[in-house]
């Protein structure tokens, strides 16, 4: 077996949910071919930086296992806010 | 996948309420069943829910609906081979007045009457439950332990894989563009693909399915309302371990196992439509509620936001049954609790087309009721 398959289980796409490129494959052969889906499914990309640290290389992946370019697999859903705000001075009307 | 000109039941939406008729129609025997979902499984209200499970409910319908889900939920991990994230911290409702007071209590004796053991709790009890819970303004609680929530993606995958492993086929990205109707009885379903001829159609389509119904030239009193809804970065556990709800406070706020914390409420207005909009007014008013309520999350942060539809009827409970069109049946309009009733909605839908006597009666829920005047309202919704 070669050392890059060897290591799926090892090898972290998603850092902040911990998961694994073995299982990113796993899903996308039972038909989970989307971001969207492979992130309800698995939590990929929706850590603490949501997706910044894994999106691209999840994008890439299925593009390799579908055979598509890389440009024809959609990003996740972009769900606001960018930036977290603390819910303390959100309550407080974001005034201060 | 290979197109299907054919099948012996075609089911309409791929959110959890389609996936489980799958599932236990695929239980039950029958073959050929094909599940046809406009953009990907879990896109629509599924994926967008708060995924909370409770049995305390105002009308007898929703509480035993309400408790043979739990009972199923209970054992779903070993029933479907994959992890459901069934978590069960109870469900705590606070009572504002002493009407909404009196509702709940009526609503806890009915509860007791089918076996729910819900019960009413002081003050103590309820901070002994919720930690850190601010409440001096509250007239009372109740309180269900068997309560909880579950992963709505996990869920819905969970059914849909093993319906597959049983013969279910899954066309995604394949939108229903009419149906079929021949002397009154439905013939299959029409696709952006291709036709698929069917002697069963099921409408599963959510807040959609009013559109459906109209396809087949059928009006279901149904319709698409925005709800928002927002999660926090994770925490330490123990800020919020149960659903803390209250129908006039207007809130439902629980944390996550992973740490999370998931809130929401009703949007002012009610605003029936089908734009998935968030607004800057929601995260205000909601952290000002959460910072009232559980002031230590104060320093959390919002992570995401985002807004779904709830898939309501007038008196807030489901439409399952046959229609004026023979054969062309309805399983939808879940009013903000459809994840929930899920499991069992599939089943008795499915013992039913087999020709079983189903496990809870549903003919009240068929649709003409609201023609006819008979319907009672639930109380318990958000
Ligand atoms: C913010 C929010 C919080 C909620 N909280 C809870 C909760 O705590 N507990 C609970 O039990 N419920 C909750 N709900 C309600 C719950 O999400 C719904 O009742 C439930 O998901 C309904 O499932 P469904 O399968 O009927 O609908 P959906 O998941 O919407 O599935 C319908 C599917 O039909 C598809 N469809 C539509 N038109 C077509 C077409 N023409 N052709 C093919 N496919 C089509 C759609 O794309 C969609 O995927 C909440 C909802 C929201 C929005
Ligand atoms: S690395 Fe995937 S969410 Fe942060």
């Amino acid at each position: 077996m070669p050392d890059s398959v060897g290591k799926k289980d090892q090898i972290y796409v998603c850092r902040c949910e911990e998961v694994t490129l073995e299982e990113i494959d796993e899903w996308i052969d039972k038909g989970y071919d989307t971001v969207e889906e492979l992130k309800r499914v698995l939590r990929v990309g929706m850590g603490p930086c949501q997706g910044r640290g894994c999106q691209d290389i999840l994008m890439r992946e299925i593009a390799k296992k579908t055979g598509k370019h890389i440009s024809e697999v959609e990003p996740a859903t972009v769900r606001p806010p960018a930036k977290p705000i603390k819910i303390g001075l959100l309550a407080e009307g974001g005034e201060e | 996948m290979e197109w299907k000109n054919t099948a012996d039941v075609v089911i309409i939406g791929g959110g959890i309420i389609g996936v489980s008729t799958a599932y236990y129609l695929a239980k039950e025997g029958m073959e050929n069943i094909v599940l046809i979902e406009k953009g990907t499984i879990c896109g629509g209200s599924t994926g967008r829910c708060g995924a909370g499970i409770r049995a305390q409910w105002g009308t007898e319908m929703n509480c035993r609906l309400g408790i043979a889900a739990l009972d199923i939920f209970e054992q779903l991990d070993d029933e479907l081979g994959m992890s459901v994230g069934l978590n069960q911290g109870g469900y705590l409702l606070v009572a504002y007045n002493e009407e909404e007071f009196e509702t709940l209590r009526k609503g806890m004796v009915l509860q007791n009457s089918l076996g729910i053991n819900s019960r009413m709790i002081s003050l103590k009890e309820a901070r002994e439950i919720c930690p850190g819970l601010s409440a001096d303004d509250a007239f009372g609680f109740f309180f269900h332990g068997r309560d909880g929530h579950a992963d709505p993606f996990l869920t819905t995958f969970a059914y849909l894989e093993a319906a597959k492993k049983m013969g279910v086929t899954c066309f995604r990205h394949t939108t229903c563009t009419g149906i079929v109707v021949e002397d009154n009885v439905v013939k299959g379903v029409e696709t952006e693909r291709g036709t698929i001829s069917a002697p069963i159609v099921i409408n599963c389509a959510g807040a959609y399915a009013q559109f459906i119904a109209k396809m087949a030239g059928i009006d279901i009193p149904n319709w698409g309302e925005r709800h928002e809804i927002m999660i926090t970065e994770p925490v330490a556990p123990g800020v919020c371990p149960c659903m803390l709800m209250s129908f006039s406070g207007n809130y439902y706020i629980q944390q996550r196992p992973h740490g999370s914390i998931i809130c929401g409420m009703s949007p002012e207005g009610h605003p029936e439509d089908f734009e998935m909009k968030t607004t800057w007014n929601f995260l205000e008013e909601m952290s000002r509620t959460l910072v009232r309520l559980l002031p230590r999350t104060k320093g959390i942060r919002v992570a995401r936001q985002w807004s779904g539809m709830y898939d309501m009827t007038p008196d807030a409970q489901p439409i399952i049954g046959e229609t004026d069109v023979k054969n062309f049946y309805h399983s939808t309009g879940y009013s903000g609790h459809g994840f929930m009733l899920a499991p069992v909605a599939g089943k008795i839908l499915a013992q039913h087309l087999a020709g079983k006597t189903p496990d809870i009666d549903f003919s009240m829920l068929d649709y003409r009721r609201f023609a006819r005047g008979e319907h009672i309202r639930e109380s318990n919704v958000v």
